[in-house]
């Protein structure tokens, strides 16, 4: 019954940055309409899978389709890793969620990107660039093999610094270390839009801390619903308690409890690794034998 | 008396004494599958029950049910054997009878308000309501399938009992009905929040089907204010008028030290983990679930014993209900705590958390408790819970359970000028209409959360307002009447719409 209900989402294009990191392209012109920088959607990927979310990383209202890209990390990753081909079609497609983030007045920005945090901060540099402000890019991948979108962000950027931890392209060191060139070269910077895995974050807040420039980051708790129905997504701003989902994903990052956000992500850590295990463990069979295997 | 035709009044003498019992799985089996628990009314125990009812002229249980079913009315139409009669009577006022017999607070409500309950128990109202229900289901049967259309577009936002009940009544008055849910699946609390032994998902896709029969549309994976705005549905999207039955999500947290430690969720995670998404089944469908070995939830209404219940089933060792009150004021429904009880959960009245303490790696290890007494009745009229002082205990627990209520889910308030009450839940008139001409609202989005009978019976209520809006002819009214006399129909067709031409949608 479900099945004639949801007729899916088609993927459209793929393109894979690298062996780990790859972008969906997925049709669904109202949903392209109403994105906005900042929001993510959440997917589900086949009648039994989970509920993720992912952040909307493009939308061309034109084509009418939106842009994902996804790290494999884990099961449902690697499997969509796997599955996702342009012509088949993602389950469930909800969004956007979350509120939009708010582009201000700001003159000068920083836009920092972390790894997979780069495809998400890419909406808001061509917000803040839509809007007149000065944008300093920032982005950060372990090595040179990992980067992608570069093109993009340079025709988006005013000035833009890829750092990677082996020096292998741009700078030699963290985001953390762009963000320092940035402050001492322009004194001026008013806003900073830091989005990426939580240490990186939490490293972006403090480099900023001392300067006292705003400094917006992206939370990505554990969610389910992503209504505001479940909770599961509460994160710790200041002395408040907030859900992510519908009170973020964007928050300020000099009052954002990163640690508890860390601790909090492995609150499934043993049942995520498990599935995970069978997963691989699923796909050594498959290609020993070429058939695919059922999970018992 | 030979002779005398007109029947004899019944007394409470001449009925069955005993209450018929429903029939139940073992407690021991049950606390292991989510097969459902009560297995409800052979026939035979539905006409026993059936002959208890006294057919008071006064009808205190009709008074007692916030749609106002007309019960002895159906009970009576069980003893005669027009079980589709009996049906016909329920659906006249209650659109989803399988699902009302089982979750509605009988004891409270009808049951609580029968005469014979004055001497010995209650009717089984509730039970015989379910009974009927099933019936339904397993006989395909569905009310009312003449729907001329009337050109009016109608939208619906949220899928739980107020938005099925709104839109059902409004498809019945020849509307374009659309419902928009933002879960992948239809139903609200229906599906993610009451489990499976309490309340099968057939019973919730069997009711939705029904409406599907009708013509409305579910859409799904649809978040109303973030796709579209509701503002947007009546100037942009069409559509005539709209209801907006968005439930109050939101689960609340006591804000005590330590809500942040892993092993800490609301039930409606728990919850919707385990039936929504299957989690129980896991690894065949991927969402995980922590698994708790000394389980502790919080609270005591119906959200608490199916957090309670779930967690036994999924295999805890040790399940724990925390109380501030006592057994006589625990909100819950009273055959799901008696079930629990049955089921080996241990409670702990009057006593409520201070903190939760860390197993120093960020997991929770145990509850700090303080022991209550009940002072002066507060504004509800419940005695006031007041903490012993120096009465503190602690009770070992690896996940602590919130299930303690909810407020109004923001992201509609978030999205549209929809005037909001200072709780944040959206301000309607009497008639459910919202500041925005067009727009009604009603449901747990309204009240705060409440009950399936009572969402629905604001689904219903905001659907005659609506019908007044868009100057359509209360069709409501006829089939009552058709219900309640017997004769008016001819070939299943009210007498009254004799002369309306109608066509027949295709099922
Ligand atoms: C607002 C938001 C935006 C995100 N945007 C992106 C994105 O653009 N691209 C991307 O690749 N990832 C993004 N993520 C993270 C992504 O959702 C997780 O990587 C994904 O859920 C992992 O699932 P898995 O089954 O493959 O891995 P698992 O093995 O299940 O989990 C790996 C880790 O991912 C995290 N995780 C697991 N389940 C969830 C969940 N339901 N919600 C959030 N985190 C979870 C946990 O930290 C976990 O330890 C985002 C998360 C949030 C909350
Ligand atoms: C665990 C639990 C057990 C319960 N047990 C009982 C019981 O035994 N008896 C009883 O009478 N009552 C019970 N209740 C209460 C009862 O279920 C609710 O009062 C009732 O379901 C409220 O109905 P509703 O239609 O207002 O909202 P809901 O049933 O909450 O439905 C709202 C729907 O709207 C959707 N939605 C929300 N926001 C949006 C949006 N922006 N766009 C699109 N869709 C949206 C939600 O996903 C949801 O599906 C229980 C509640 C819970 C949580
Ligand atoms: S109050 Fe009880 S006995 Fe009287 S009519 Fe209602 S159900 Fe029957
Ligand atoms: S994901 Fe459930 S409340 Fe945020």
């Amino acid at each position: 019954m479900n099945q004639a209900r949801v007729a899916g989402y088609e993927v459209v294009s793929r393109q894979d940055f690298s062996d780990v990191t790859f972008l969906l392209e997925v049709q669904h012109p109202q949903l392209a309409r109403a994105a906005r920088p900042g929001q993510f959607v959440i997917v589900m990927a086949s009648e039994h899978g989970e509920r993720i979310p992912l952040t909307i990383a493009d939308y061309d209202r034109e084509r009418g389709t939106v842009t994902l890209v996804i790290q494999a990390v884990g099961k449902t990753t690697r499997e969509m890793q796997r599955d996702c081909r342009v012509g088949t079609r993602l389950v469930a497609l909800v969004g956007p969620m979350g509120v939009p983030s708010h582009i201000g007045k700001a003159r000068k920005v920083l836009c920092v990107g972390g790894g997979l945090g780069v495809a998400p901060v890419y909406p808001q540099a061509r917000g803040y660039k839509e809007s007149g402000a000065y944008v300093i890019g920032i982005l950060g991948f372990r090595n040179r093999d990992l980067m992608f979108w570069e093109d993009k962000f340079r025709a988006t950027c005013d000035e833009l610094i890829v750092c990677t931890d082996d020096g292998s392209a741009g700078i030699k060191g963290l985001v953390t270390e762009g963000i320092r060139l940035a402050i001492s070269k322009h004194r001026d910077i008013d806003e900073c839009v830091a989005i990426g895995p939580p240490v990186m974050m939490k490293g972006c807040a403090e480099a900023t801390r001392s300067s006292g420039i705003r400094t917006i980051v992206s939370l990505n708790p554990v969610m389910v619903d992503g209504t505001g129905m479940c909770g599961g997504c509460r994160v710790k701003v200041g002395e408040t308690v907030k859900f992510a989902c519908v009170d973020g994903p964007d928050f300020d990052g000099h009052l954002v409890d990163f640690d508890d956000l860390m601790f909090r992500l492995q609150r499934y850590r043993a049942t995520e690794l498990a599935a995970t295990e069978r997963f691989n463990e699923n796909c050594r069979m498959r290609s020993l034998t070429g058939q695919p295997v059922v999970a018992e | 008396m030979p002779g005398d035709a007109r029947p004899k009044k019944k007394t409470i003498r001449m009925i069955p004494q005993a209450r018929t019992p429903a029939h139940e799985q073992d407690p021991a089996e049950r606390a292991c599958n989510f097969d459902e628990v009560n297995l409800g009314y052979l026939i035979e125990d539905a006409q026993l029950e059936a002959e208890r009812c006294l057919m008071c002229p006064e009808q205190p249980c009709v008074a007692g049910c916030p749609v106002g079913i007309a019960i002895p009315d159906f009970i009576q139409r069980i003893t005669a054997r027009d079980y589709r009669g009996a049906y016909d009577v329920i659906t006249a006022t209650n659109l989803l009878p399988a699902v009302c017999g089982r979750v509605c607070p009988q004891e409270s409500q009808c049951e609580g308000s029968c005469t014979v309950g004055d001497t010995l128990e209650p009717v089984a109202i509730g039970r015989l309501e379910r009974w009927v229900g099933d019936m339904a289901i397993r006989e395909r049967w569905s009310n009312v399938p003449y729907i001329q259309p009337s050109g009016f577009k109608v939208g619906i936002v949220g899928s739980g009992p107020a938005g099925m009940a709104c839109a059902a009544d409004m498809a019945k008055a020849g509307c374009e009905v659309t419902v928009f849910e933002a879960f992948h699946e239809p139903g609200g609390v229906l599906k993610y929040g009451i489990p499976d032994f309490r309340l099968p998902n057939k019973v919730v896709d069997a009711e939705i089907a029904k409406l599907e029969a009708l013509g409305i549309r579910f859409e799904c994976n649809t978040l109303v204010g973030r796709l579209f705005t509701v503002e947007q549905m009546v100037e942009e999207m069409g559509f005539h008028a709209v209801f907006v039955g968005t439930g109050a999500g939101y689960p609340s947290f006591m804000g005590i030290p330590g809500e942040s430690l892993n092993g800490v969720l609301s039930a409606n995670e728990l919850l919707t983990r385990c039936n929504l998404m299957h989690a129980r089944e896991f690894p065949d469908y991927d969402t995980p679930l922590q698994p708790g070995r000394r389980v502790v939830v919080i609270g005591a209404g119906n959200t608490a014993m199916d957090a309670l219940r779930v967690s036994r089933r999924v295999g805890a060792e040790s399940v724990r209900c925390l109380y501030r009150r006592s057994r006589a004021e625990a909100p819950a429904r009273a055959e799901e705590l008696h079930h629990a009880e049955e089921e080996g959960i241990e409670f702990h009245w009057l006593a409520s958390p201070v903190e939760l303490l860390d197993d120093g790696k960020r997991n929770v290890r145990a509850v700090r408790c303080i022991r209550m007494t009940l002072g002066e009745p507060d504004a509800s009229g419940r005695r006031r819970p007041v903490p012993e002082a120096g009465s503190e205990f602690e009770i070992e627990a690896d996940m602590v359970v919130y299930a303690i209520g909810t407020n109004a889910n923001p992201i509609i308030g978030q999205t549209s000028k929809l005037q909001l009450d200072q709780r944040g839940y959206i301000a309607t008139d009497a008639s459910l209409a919202t500041s925005i001409p067009g727009v009604f609202a009603g449901g747990d989005i309204v009240t705060g959360a409440a009950t399936v009978i009572e969402a629905m019976g604001a689904g219903r209520r905001a659907a005659r307002a609506m019908k007044a809006f868009l100057g359509l002819r209360d069709t409501d009214h006829l089939y009552c009447d058709a219900a309640v006399e017997p004769g008016s129909r001819m070939f299943g067709i009210d007498r009254a719409e004799r002369g309306f031409a109608r066509i027949r949608v295709p099922r």
